[in-house]
């Protein structure tokens, strides 16, 4: 099936002259019980999407921002069966694409196909899986074939453009960019290379190219959607909600906008 | 020393075990980890360097000493220990940081991240590096850090810097992360020795490949001293590396009987044990499609062990697959069952055993009475025990050494 769901929201976005602002937050953070009211309050405040992280024990992508939001979710006893379930009650009032961010085992843990199965039922836009490189993708994408669930890829730094063709060819939803050689978590400053690694980027891909890790204030926000379609910001997102400094998450999602 | 490349090798997949399970930000190191692996191999000057540092400054070969008195005590099969202990460092560790640290110094890396449980592969690893003068940064758990006190001296004395892990279960698991994010963010001018045979492809065939010299100085030995292949081999299993090492020479002789030991902690049974064959269930983590201790969730869960170099909720993927296919018969030992172990060897051999290899020790003793006096039986003493003589005191009380 085409993967139309998140790629729209995208592109219907930018058509307009916003970047597309994608929110990461923690699920099971502060308790599941707040997990509507921060989804509703992300998607009142204009997000483009919502990319839900699914807490994991071993998660070696993270900084340690989002590292110990998942150890608060874990202790709240959050899994990815309780997620869903959670979701359930109330994913009709979502309008924004959900994305689940999730490390691998957890998904094969759960059953692929059932996965598959339970974000078709709750609507859900697409999934970002850090540790499953494109090589490795094989499964997973047959599991989803039949569904409007978009399995996102990664482009780092690192890559070269062999693997970045590779990787954009098989690419759905949107292309997650990486901007630093490092996990996520908040940064002051980026490499002076990424213009020149975004502008490639857009050439090779088909779908929107999306900047993320390390954007964290709206000066950010503001430069890196300058080189691409959109950002992701996670970090300082968990944080102003573990804070609850709503203010300070406005003020992001504003920055993205053509006129602020 | 070094191998066959079969189909499954060439990408990484030992049966459906094995593959690269990592972020994309790696993918390119480990390609150029990869190339530069395949050219050193093939590289008759690069396998000379290895097997000199091995001689003359390791200390190889090892002896494959027979052990009189344990196999009268026992009355079964012969028992020969393949001398791993009698390496420089103290255990097979070093086999492994070798070859790894010339191969980072040919890819011109100048900085080298390494992950440690009990400190053995960690103070291997410091040990390489002010020999070939690159920059080393050592993560350990918290709790090792804790246990091993002795071992982070060490590592601080050759140079090495120690970074506590206090995240997650401050164990093994834990400082692989923090190993695997170092790497992540100082990618390009950084190896990682990883010092079992796990995580990624090409780690688990390369750190097998630096450890199968233990199997092939076995093969060789044995013949020599008895004019045959022994009847069975027997290993501890953490993640594997030794015994990957030892087994894979004997793969395809049939009529060698492998057994692979796992830490069975305070029994199967309690849930509190490090025996991911025995226990755990298929799964990805620190990048391997393996057997892994998790919960219904897929969460990892934490391994127990006495012997912190066993502590690992997984076990290499090769190992998986040899599991898989019924070649390694994979078993366990408690952790009172270790120390007894340990005891043994150190009263009637004078030999005290890391409690890594006393796992191998009392599984390779209960098998030994099970054989014939014609029957010879090789246990790969992996390492020696003067790290874990404190441990060992704690557990034991003083009262009980009799």
């Amino acid at each position: 099936m085409a993967k139309v769901k998140l790629l729209n929201a995208i592109q219907s976005v930018n058509a307009q002259g916003d970047k597309a602002f994608v929110a990461y937050m923690m699920a099971g953070d502060g308790g599941l019980e707040t997990l509507k009211s921060k989804i509703l309050f992300l998607q009142e405040a204009g997000v483009t999407a919502i990319e839900l992280g699914i807490p994991f024990s071993d998660p070696v992508a993270d900084g340690p921002t989002i590292q110990l939001a998942g150890e608060r979710a874990l202790a709240n006893g959050t899994t990815l069966r309780l997620i869903l379930q959670e979701l359930e009650i109330f994913y009709k009032e979502v309008t924004v694409p959900l994305v689940f961010m999730t490390y691998y085992n957890p998904l094969l843990s759960f059953g692929l196909e059932q996965f598959a199965q339970a974000c078709e039922k709750l609507g859900i836009a697409g999934v970002i899986v850090p540790d499953l490189p494109v090589e490795e993708t094989v499964e997973l994408h047959k599991a989803l074939a039949h569904t409007d669930v978009a399995l996102v890829p990664l482009v780092s730094l690192t890559s070269p453009p062999d693997r970045v063709a590779k990787i954009t060819a098989s690419g759905e939803g949107f292309i997650y960019a990486v901007t630093v050689n490092g996990i996520t978590g908040v940064r002051n400053g980026f490499g002076d290379q990424l213009e020149q690694h975004f502008s490639q980027l857009s050439e090779l891909s088909n779908i929107p190219v999306l900047a993320g890790f390390g954007i964290s204030t709206p000066e950010q926000v503001k430069n890196m959607g300058a080189l691409a379609d959109g950002v992701i910001v996670g970090s300082s997102i968990v944080e102003a909600f573990h804070q609850n400094d709503m203010e300070k998450i406005t003020g992001l999602i504003q920055a993205a906008k053509k006129r602020v | 020393m070094m191998v066959n490349t079969t189909e499954e090798q060439r990408i990484g997949r030992y049966g459906r075990f094995g593959g690269q399970y990592v972020p994309e930000t790696l993918m390119t190191a480990l390609k150029e980890l990869e190339g530069a692996y395949e050219d050193a191999i093939s590289d008759s000057s690069f396998i000379e360097e290895v097997n000199y540092y091995l001689k003359d400054y390791v200390g190889r070969e090892t002896p494959l000493y027979f052990a009189e008195r344990l196999t009268k005590e026992l009355g079964g099969a012969q028992i020969y220990l393949k001398r791993e202990d009698l390496n420089h460092t103290g255990a097979h560790k070093i086999n492994n940081t070798i070859g790894q640290a010339l191969l980072a110094k040919r890819m011109g890396k100048k900085k080298i991240v390494a992950e440690t449980g009990a400190g053995q592969h960690g103070v291997a690893t410091a040990t390489v590096c002010a020999l070939f003068d690159l920059e080393c940064v050592v993560f350990m758990g918290k709790e090792d850090v804790r246990r091993q006190e002795l071992n982070v001296f060490r590592m601080e004395l050759l140079g090495a810097k120690v970074v506590s892990v206090d995240k997650g279960s401050g164990t093994l698991k834990d400082a692989v992360n923090e190993a695997l994010r170092y790497w992540v963010s100082n990618v390009e001018e950084t190896h990682y020795i990883l010092g079992s045979a796990l995580g990624p492809h090409p780690f688990p065939r390369i750190v097998r490949d630096f450890q199968r010299v233990i199997g092939v100085e076995t093969r060789r030995q044995i013949v020599e001293k008895v004019g045959k292949l022994p009847d069975a081999i027997v290993a501890c299993v953490g993640g594997g590396s030794n015994a990957i090492g030892m087994f894979h020479p004997f793969v395809e002789d049939k009529d060698v009987a492998l057994y692979g030991v796992e830490a069975g902690g305070s029994g199967i049974s309690t849930g509190l044990h490090a025996a991911a064959v025995a226990g755990g269930k298929e799964g990805v983590l620190h990048g391997a499609y393996m057997y892994i201790l998790q919960d219904d969730n897929g969460f990892i869960q934490e391994a127990h062990s006495i012997s912190a170099g066993l502590d690992y909720p997984g076990v290499g993927p090769e190992h998986s697959y040899l599991h898989d296919i019924g070649r390694v018969k994979y078993t366990s030992v408690t952790d009172a069952e270790a120390l007894e172990g340990l005891q043994l060897l150190s009263k009637r051999e004078g030999i005290i055993p890391a409690l890594e290899s006393a796992h191998a020790i009392h599984f390779g003793g209960e098998l030994a009475k099970k054989m014939s006096p014609e029957e010879i039986l090789v246990i790969c003493l992996s390492g020696r025990g003067d790290k874990d003589v404190q441990t060992v005191r704690d557990a034991l009380g003083v009262n009980n050494i009799g």
